[in-house]
């Protein structure tokens, strides 16, 4: 029985990053196998990477997505969503559950939102490893 | 892999090490591929430390270095300058974050942070060995600042910015300048009012041909960053319909001064809007403004010869939401207190007290209060003063800690609840700039200490009490420090922007378009290349936000800094 799951988080620098320290800040305690890699905006997550991440290890992997935050403009959100889409098919190529990708959008102060995300992905994720 | 890496692990004086065993972590990355040392420190920012870190790349020809410590938001500036003056190019240097993300994060659980520690060093270890030297790109930047809030802080920092050589734009939502300071009667230390400084000031900001002033307007809309913000206002919003009109300024940096509130105390919370003689510290300075100097007090025609101030309403609360202390109310409430007997005559006044916090200068005139024959009463924190009326008689209970919790009784024509401060009810600048709240809800600077008047939000400082509670001097100094800050933003004319910019492998290239689609700056183009047709990325336009990498079908472009070898070996290391 895993009491943990392993997520990587693909943060970005300036918006969800913030937020997660923030979360640090704040002492909003969230399992210690979470680990961030952070980056310039989620557009630019490749799937390779998220393919790379599950096939290492990790049993999931969360894209906290700039959304209508992001600096680099309003199509953020549909091109992360594109990245996503993208992923989950080659996911069920490869026969992974589409459900270990999961994205949400995350502002520069949604601490909670974070930790709150971040849990309920990771009873996700034990529920459907321990079964 | 003939690169040579310095890793520091910091202990930051114990916000680290109390939840990481930094030694532990040392151990476990010393060995690593490339790593030629590997220390553990107290504070890695530190001074000593600095030239610890110069010595060690310069004595052991170091191509690299690993810190980690507290969020890169924090320090990423300080390490960058600390490998160039080793002579380091400075995109050699990795951080990992092991403050806010492992120790802080995980403060319950010391093995679980200490092994995500462990992971988040050795992967950037593994990211640095990866790094290449980058010479930055450099923009030009608006030399131009927009101030949000004209009160005492806004109104200094445009004078300030105007005295610095550069242009302001002074924005205040209501008719007039001076915000709840040109309200006031006399002010600590007491030789000036409110009314007065703001008019003086006023005057200043009339002089000043290169502040525009800009009153009744608001902010509609933001884009843009730091260099070239865009900001769409609203003029005339107390007009209204049909006078309302828009414009657009384009500045290099916004200072943000949007003020306070005073804190309204609820319904019945010690007799506020039960007892009618129950008023709050502004209503209180309000009265003894307009009352006839020379005269008795009155207030609702009653003469006023007993006050009680009860102190900390709406702060330092032990079961409400405001923790902090409002800073300057004690010495506000001392001063009224002054100022009554000086415009009224002889008062008595009961101080009930959580212990005065007069610091400073400001215990001159506790003392003086003290020596006037006001009496203070120090309550206990968990035992409050109680107010309650009867037969038309007011009266106040507390236990005296100063006298052995014995109980005093005092009957009194007025309580005066000296209400602290609460961050602004109108949330719309916090939104629009997407400025981060701390656990106050006050604006949240970077660090209270190192980097006191910035934003996460690159190019935006944060300046008065819309950051927190302060009293006038403390948010002039504030005020002064945040258009320093600002100025550097804007005075050179240019900014030196990351040379984190994305390129293609002309070799697996076949252009499809993609890239140059998904680009959201024109950045890529079609292009010639030995008689081969490729995308082609313009440095100078590209932002380095990564959007063109994930639409390459033969992944043929990469971002600096974020490689497919850097981010992979970072995930292989954090999957163990």
């Amino acid at each position: 029985m895993v009491s943990q799951a392993k997520i990587l988080v693909f943060s970005t620098e300036k918006i969800s990053d913030p937020a997660i320290d923030m979360a640090g800040l704040l002492k909003l305690h969230y399992p210690p196998q979470v680990y961030t890699i952070a980056i310039p905006c989620s557009s630019g997550v490749k799937p390779r990477w998220i393919l790379k991440a599950l096939e290492k290890g990790f049993d999931g992997v969360f894209i906290a997505a700039d959304g209508s935050d992001c600096s680099h403009g309003e199509s953020c959100t549909e091109k992360t969503g594109a990245i996503v889409g993208k992923t989950h098919n080659l996911m069920k190529e490869k026969g992974i559950d589409p459900a270990r990708l999961k994205m949400a959008a995350l502002c520069s102060v949604c601490s909670e939102s974070f930790v709150k995300q971040i849990r309920s992905f990771n009873e996700y994720l034990l529920k459907s490893k321990n079964s | 892999m003939d690169k040579k890496l310095g890793v520091y692990i910091c202990a930051c004086g114990g916000n680290i090490s109390d939840y990481v065993d930094i030694e532990k972590v040392r151990e476990a990355v010393k060995d690593e591929d490339c790593v030629l040392l590997a220390r553990t420190t107290m504070f890695a920012c530190g001074d000593s430390n600095q030239k610890e870190m110069e010595k060690d790349i310069q004595e052991n020809n170091l191509s690299g270095i690993v810190v980690a410590s507290c969020s890169p938001k924090l320090h990423l500036t300080t390490f960058r300058s600390v490998s160039e003056r080793a002579g380091l190019n400075k995109y050699n240097y990795v951080h990992a974050n092991i403050r806010e993300q492992a120790s802080w994060a995980h403060s319950g659980n010391k093995q679980g942070a200490t092994e995500k520690a462990i992971h988040l060093v050795k992967a950037a270890i593994a990211k640095a060995r990866f790094a290449k030297s980058l010479e930055p790109t450099r923009i030009k930047s608006q030399k131009s600042v927009a101030i949000i809030g004209a009160g005492v802080a806004g109104i200094k920092a445009s004078i300030a910015l105007s005295n610095m050589g550069d242009n302001v734009y002074l924005i205040e939502r209501e008719n007039k300048i001076g915000g709840k300071l040109a309200s006031l009667g006399k002010v600590f230390p007491g030789n000036i009012t409110g009314e007065d400084m703001i008019a003086r000031l006023n005057e200043e900001v009339k002089n000043e041909d290169r502040i525009t002033l800009l009153t009744s307007t608001k902010i509609k809309e933001c884009s843009g960053n730091i260099g070239d913000f865009r900001i769409r206002l609203q003029d005339n919003i107390e007009t209204g319909e049909p006078a309302v009109s828009e414009r657009e300024i384009n500045v290099g940096s916004i200072l943000v001064a949007t003020g306070f509130e005073s804190y309204t105390p609820s319904e019945g919370e010690y007799g506020y809007k039960e007892i009618d003689n129950v008023i709050t510290l502004p209503e209180f300075r309000d009265l003894i403004k307009n009352g006839k100097e020379g005269k008795e007090l009155v207030f609702k025609n009653r003469k006023i010869r007993d006050i009680a101030f009860i102190y900390c309403v709406g702060s330092r609360q032990i079961k409400g939401e405001n923790k902090y202390c409002s800073r300057y109310c004690c010495s506000a409430a001392i001063q009224s207190s002054l100022d009554i007997k000086e415009r009224f005559g002889d008062v008595q006044v009961y101080h009930f007290t959580k212990g005065v916090r007069t610091y400073g200068s400001q215990e001159l005139k506790y003392a003086e209060a003290s020596r006037s024959g006001d009496i203070f009463i120090q309550f206990p924190d968990k035992d409050e003063p109680v107010v309650s009326s009867e037969k038309g008689v007011t009266l106040i209970k507390a236990k005296d800690i100063l006298s052995a919790k014995k109980e005093i009784e005092a009957a009194v024509d007025l309580v005066v609840l000296v209400t602290g401060m609460v961050p602004d009810s109108d949330k719309s600048v916090g939104s629009l700039l997407k400025l981060p709240r701390g656990r106050d809800n006050f604006f949240n600077e970077i660090h209270m200490k190192l980097r006191p008047v910035e934003t996460v939000i690159d190019g935006i400082t944060i300046a008065g009490t819309c950051q927190g509670p302060k009293g006038v001097m403390e948010s002039v100094n504030s005020a002064l420090s945040a258009a320093v800050k600002t100025h550097s933003f804007v005075s050179k004319g240019e900014l030196e922007l990351s040379p984190i910019v994305a390129y293609t492998d002309v070799k697996t290239c076949e252009w499809c378009g993609a890239c140059s689609e998904a680009c959201p700056y024109n950045a890529i183009s079609k292009s010639e290349e030995d008689g081969k047709v490729v995308a082609i990325v313009n440095k100078t336009t590209c932002k380095g936000c990564g959007m063109c990498l994930p639409v390459c079908d033969s992944d043929s472009i990469e971002l600096t800094s974020f490689t497919n070898n850097e981010i992979e070996s970072m995930i292989e290391i954090l999957a163990n």
